[in-house]
Order: C-alpha cells, then sequence, then structure tokens
C-alpha cells in the first residue's frame, strides 16, 4: 500500500512537471494575501463551502501542495481528473466531480498575473498559407 | 443619413448591431434602448476610412490599433494607422483657410501667428516617412497590469508626413538664447468636455525641436490630414513617443523651461530613473520619473498572418519592418528555435531618417510541427530588442520585447 502511494505521488510529481510550470516567484503578491486569509491550516487548501468535499476527494491520496502550485483551467483540471482516473484508480467522483471542478476553478484558475515573462501563443487563428 | 444601419423605424438594423458588436468586441446590451435614429459613434466618426479588422481599444476617447499582418505596407495607409486620442475630436466645424499656427512663449524674440497659406508660400516643403509609435504600444505585455490602454503590438505606422520644418519657422520667428523647449497646444476637447481643461500639451527640447525631420504637418500620404490624425495641422516628431506629435495644432510654445503641460507630469510618457520591481509603487516626482524620449528598437513581422499552415518541405518568406527611435537598425535576426539558433535577415536601409526598415527573410524548417517564428532587431549601439519583456515601470510603457508569430508546418 504504501509503496502504491509513493509510485503515485511521482507519477503525479510526475505529470505535473511535464505539464507547463509555473514560477512561485511568478505568482501575484495579492493572490497570496487573499488566499492566506481564508485558508485551512493543514493542507493550505482555500475555504469554502465546498472544502470539505474537496479535501476528502483529493487529499487522500496525494498531497494538497499539487493542487496548490498549479492555476489550471477548468477543463485541464478535469483532464488531471480523467488522467489520474485512468492511471492511479482515482474513483468516479459521481456528483461531487461537479463540485470539485466548481472549486478549482474558483480559486486555482490562471490568472494573467501567473504568467511567465512571455506566455504562450494564445487565441492563433489557423489558416492554411499558400505560398 | 445613416439609412442602411437603420430599419424604417429608425432602429438600428440587425446587421448593424452584429457589426457593432464585432467591432465593440462585446454584445451591444440594451441595443433595444438605443433611441430612435441613435448613430453609434463607431460608424459615424472614429473608424470612418479605417479597416474592418482594426482593433478598437475605445471609443470614447477613440484608441483604435492595427493588428501586425495590416502593417505590411512600407508606407502605412491611412486605414491601417492606428489612432491614439487623449481628449475627443474637436467638434466644430474646421475651415482650413482660416486655420492659424501661433509661436509664442518665454523663449521667442516676437509672438508670430501665420495662416497654413502663410506656411506653405514662406517656407520650403519637406516630405519624410516618419515612424509615429504609442508610448504605450505593447503594454499589455507588462504583469503586474498596468493601467492605460492596452495596446499589443499595433500602436505604431510609419507614413508619409508633408509640411514645413518647425526650425524653419522658429528661425523665422527669432529664439532667444535660453530656449530649451518646446510645447504644443491644440484644439481637441477634454473628456469631461470642459473648454477650459487641456487635454494634452507635451513637447520636446528644443535640440529634437530643431532637427530637420521635424514637421508642421498640413498632408498625410499625399492627400490632406483626416480629421482623426489632426486636420488641418499638427506637429510631427519621428522617433519619439507619438504623444508629442500633437493634432488639431494651433500654438507652439518656446519655453526657457521643460514645458510643464498636460501629461507632461507624474509618470505620464515617463519610467522610473531607477529600475524598479515589477508592481513597485513609487512616487511620482520628477526625481523618481524621467520622461521617455527617443523609443527603443522594435520590429514586428507583417508577413504572413500568425497561424499560417505550411506544406512540409515548403520554405516560408517572411517579413516585416523595424525600426529604432533617434537610431537606425543595423541587423535583424530571425529565429525558429525560441532563441537557440538566429539567422541573419536581409535588411533595407530607410527611405529616411527616422523612417522604418524592410527586412526579408527565406525560412525553411527542419520538420513537420508546430513552430514560434520569432524576430529581432539591433540597433547601431548594439542594443537588441529583448525576448522576455522588458522591464516593468507604473505606466507600462516602452515594452519592445520580441514579436512572434505561430507557424504549423504540416
Amino acid at each position: 500500500m504504501k509503496t502504491n502511494i509513493v509510485f503515485f505521488c511521482a507519477a503525479v510529481v510526475a505529470f505535473c512537471f511535464a505539464a507547463i510550470r509555473r514560477e512561485p516567484s511568478a505568482h501575484p503578491s495579492a493572490t497570496l494575501t487573499a488566499v492566506a486569509d481564508s485558508v485551512d491550516k493543514e493542507t493550505g487548501l482555500a475555504l469554502d463551502p465546498n472544502f470539505m468535499i474537496v479535501k476528502a476527494q483529493c487529499t487522500s491520496c496525494h498531497s494538497p501542495k499539487l493542487i496548490l502550485q498549479h492555476r489550471f483551467t477548468r477543463d485541464e483540471w478535469l483532464s488531471k481528473i480523467r488522467w489520474m482516473q485512468r492511471n492511479h484508480k482515482l474513483w468516479d467522483l459521481g456528483e461531487s466531480e461537479k463540485t470539485v471542478l466548481d472549486y478549482l476553478a474558483k480559486h486555482y484558475a490562471p490568472s494573467q498575473s501567473a504568467y511567465s515573462r512571455r506566455e504562450a501563443l494564445r487565441n492563433v487563428k489557423w489558416y492554411k498559407l499558400e505560398n | 443619413m445613416n439609412s442602411h444601419i437603420h430599419n424604417r423605424r429608425g432602429f438600428l438594423k440587425k446587421s448593424a448591431l452584429t457589426t457593432l458588436a464585432g467591432m465593440v468586441g462585446t454584445e451591444i446590451v440594451f441595443a433595444k434602448n438605443m433611441p430612435p435614429h441613435h448613430v453609434p459613434l463607431a460608424f459615424d466618426e472614429g473608424l470612418a476610412g479605417k479597416h474592418p479588422d482594426m482593433v478598437v481599444l475605445s471609443d470614447k476617447p477613440w484608441n483604435v490599433e492595427t493588428p501586425p499582418h495590416l502593417l505590411d505596407d512600407a508606407i502605412t495607409p491611412v486605414e491601417r494607422m492606428f489612432i491614439r486620442n487623449n481628449g475627443l475630436v474637436p467638434e466644430e466645424k474646421i475651415d482650413p483657410s482660416a486655420w492659424t499656427l501661433t509661436i509664442k512663449g518665454e523663449s521667442v524674440k516676437q509672438t508670430k501667428t501665420y495662416k497654413i497659406s502663410d506656411l506653405k508660400a514662406k517656407f520650403k516643403t519637406y516630405t519624410y516617412q516618419l515612424v509615429l509609435e504609442c508610448g504605450g504600444n505593447g503594454r499589455s505585455g507588462y504583469v503586474p497590469q498596468t493601467s492605460g490602454n492596452q495596446w499589443d503590438q499595433g500602436a505604431v505606422s510609419c507614413a508619409e508626413w508633408t509640411g514645413v520644418r518647425l526650425k524653419d519657422i522658429l528661425n523665422d520667428v527669432g529664439l532667444k538664447d535660453d530656449a530649451v523647449y518646446i510645447g504644443y497646444y491644440g484644439k481637441d476637447l477634454h473628456p469631461s468636455r470642459d473648454p477650459s481643461k487641456v487635454v494634452i500639451s507635451r513637447g520636446v527640447p528644443i535640440k529634437k525641436a530643431l532637427e530637420e525631420e521635424t514637421l508642421i504637418a498640413w498632408a498625410l500620404n499625399g492627400k490632406d490630414l483626416p480629421l482623426m490624425h489632426g486636420f488641418p495641422l499638427r506637429l510631427v516628431v519621428g522617433g519619439w513617443p507619438a504623444s508629442v506629435s500633437g493634432k488639431w495644432l494651433h500654438t507652439i510654445a518656446v519655453r526657457n523651461k521643460e514645458h510643464d503641460g498636460a501629461k507632461m507630469d507624474g509618470h505620464s510618457y515617463r519610467v522610473p530613473r531607477q529600475t524598479v520591481m515589477p508592481g513597485e509603487k513609487l512616487a511620482e516626482t520628477p526625481e523618481n520619473f524621467r520622461i521617455i524620449e527617443s523609443m527603443p528598437v522594435k520590429s514586428l513581422i507583417t508577413f504572413p498572418k500568425t497561424g499560417a499552415m505550411l506544406d512540409a518541405g515548403k520554405s516560408l518568406a517572411l517579413r516585416g519592418h523595424a525600426w529604432a527611435g533617434d537610431v537606425a537598425v543595423k541587423e535583424v535576426m530571425t529565429s525558429i528555435d525560441y532563441g537557440a539558433t538566429w539567422q541573419k535577415a536581409t535588411l533595407n536601409a530607410a527611405k529616411n531618417r527616422l523612417a522604418w526598415q524592410q527586412w526579408s527573410a527565406q525560412l525553411s524548417f527542419p520538420q513537420k510541427g508546430y513552430y514560434e517564428v520569432w524576430a529581432r532587431a539591433i540597433d547601431t549601439n548594439g542594443v537588441s530588442q529583448p525576448m522576455v519583456i522588458p522591464a516593468w515601470n507604473p505606466g507600462g510603457y516602452l515594452n519592445n520585447a520580441c514579436h512572434r508569430i505561430a507557424v504549423k508546418v504540416v
């Protein structure tokens, strides 16, 4: 069991490295301050009415820090859930999936302030160049 | 008038609303509540004669930018020129034959007033291609965000301006030895519509004012100035923040001190004398902030438009412009691997000082995939554009980071 958890955490960390890394220093201090006023002391996760559901679903297998160090869109958070379900025996979240996604999208969404010194090119409208 | 956008009851047609929504980038809320025969400003003035793909950042006052691929011409057509206004366009009927330019101030030997016909008759006419770039061009790249129009990269143009040299006029008026600065006054209207308030009155040191390319212009690309660009007379000072090129010009004051007109103070068109940490607050004093003078080296990729999909094995003909404020561009480099390697582009000389220079490159790609094509200009002082966003400053000025486009080889 212990081996399983270690493997799981390592896999999640590896996955996270593959995703876009965000420098902790790039996080806006304003956001950190705002979060600091209303976070759970044990996990560091934002306190709101859905906190306990999120804590139960997400932190029994991995560190809350895997959430805290990332800023993803709702769709990207969903793909993390699907990935954990595919690879790490995460159970079907049932009705609480929506609750978890609401929570993650609300508190840990990408903010304009959170990108590095050049963000990825976005909203590219692809067209065929005739030449 | 404007019946093509109204239906028979005087309400805006649905198609007009769609167009307007496209222009302002959002749905027109409360369209039903617009009074009958109301003509939204977008149809009336700001975008008149402008390319439909221009991007409206603000319609009161008008601030409109040009997507980089629309800036492909060596001489920017009026329909593709960005608009930057601090106030409202003069609403009075303008009679160019009655318009006057007055030169006054502490450091002139006499106050003198000229009609436009006097300027044309008395002084030699010159035409120059001059880069005008908003000091805040690129502001949207700064984090944390700074207030002001969130310009992307398109608040720049290089058009052909015709007029007389300011130095010839000042020579005719006669300068005192203590002249240090000029300041312009125009007839634009303060956003509050308070006629006693000056919208913007900026200027340049006397040395810049006396340069050969500093013009009092009445024509743009061979035609009378359009109203939005300063009809009937404006100052044009290439290479410096475009806010020194005053529109609807009626007066120039020659000052015996740094000009102290509207938008010369605080952090307007100024940057910290000592660089600050992003987001750092700084008292807005002249001790802390210096006036922006020459604009920094910069380049644009104007062809192809970002998002080009290219067949594998085909090469890509890339082109654009480069400029560097008061100096020239020495070299333009391109990269398809995020700056790991650079290829030298072909670079043309400028038509005249303070005009932008055309560059081109032929790129080939090693394999299929997603690429970012980057361009980087280096000026004659050896200073190059940064790939990352440069020094954060409270006004969000001078972001001259490299331009790049997305390309897919398929």
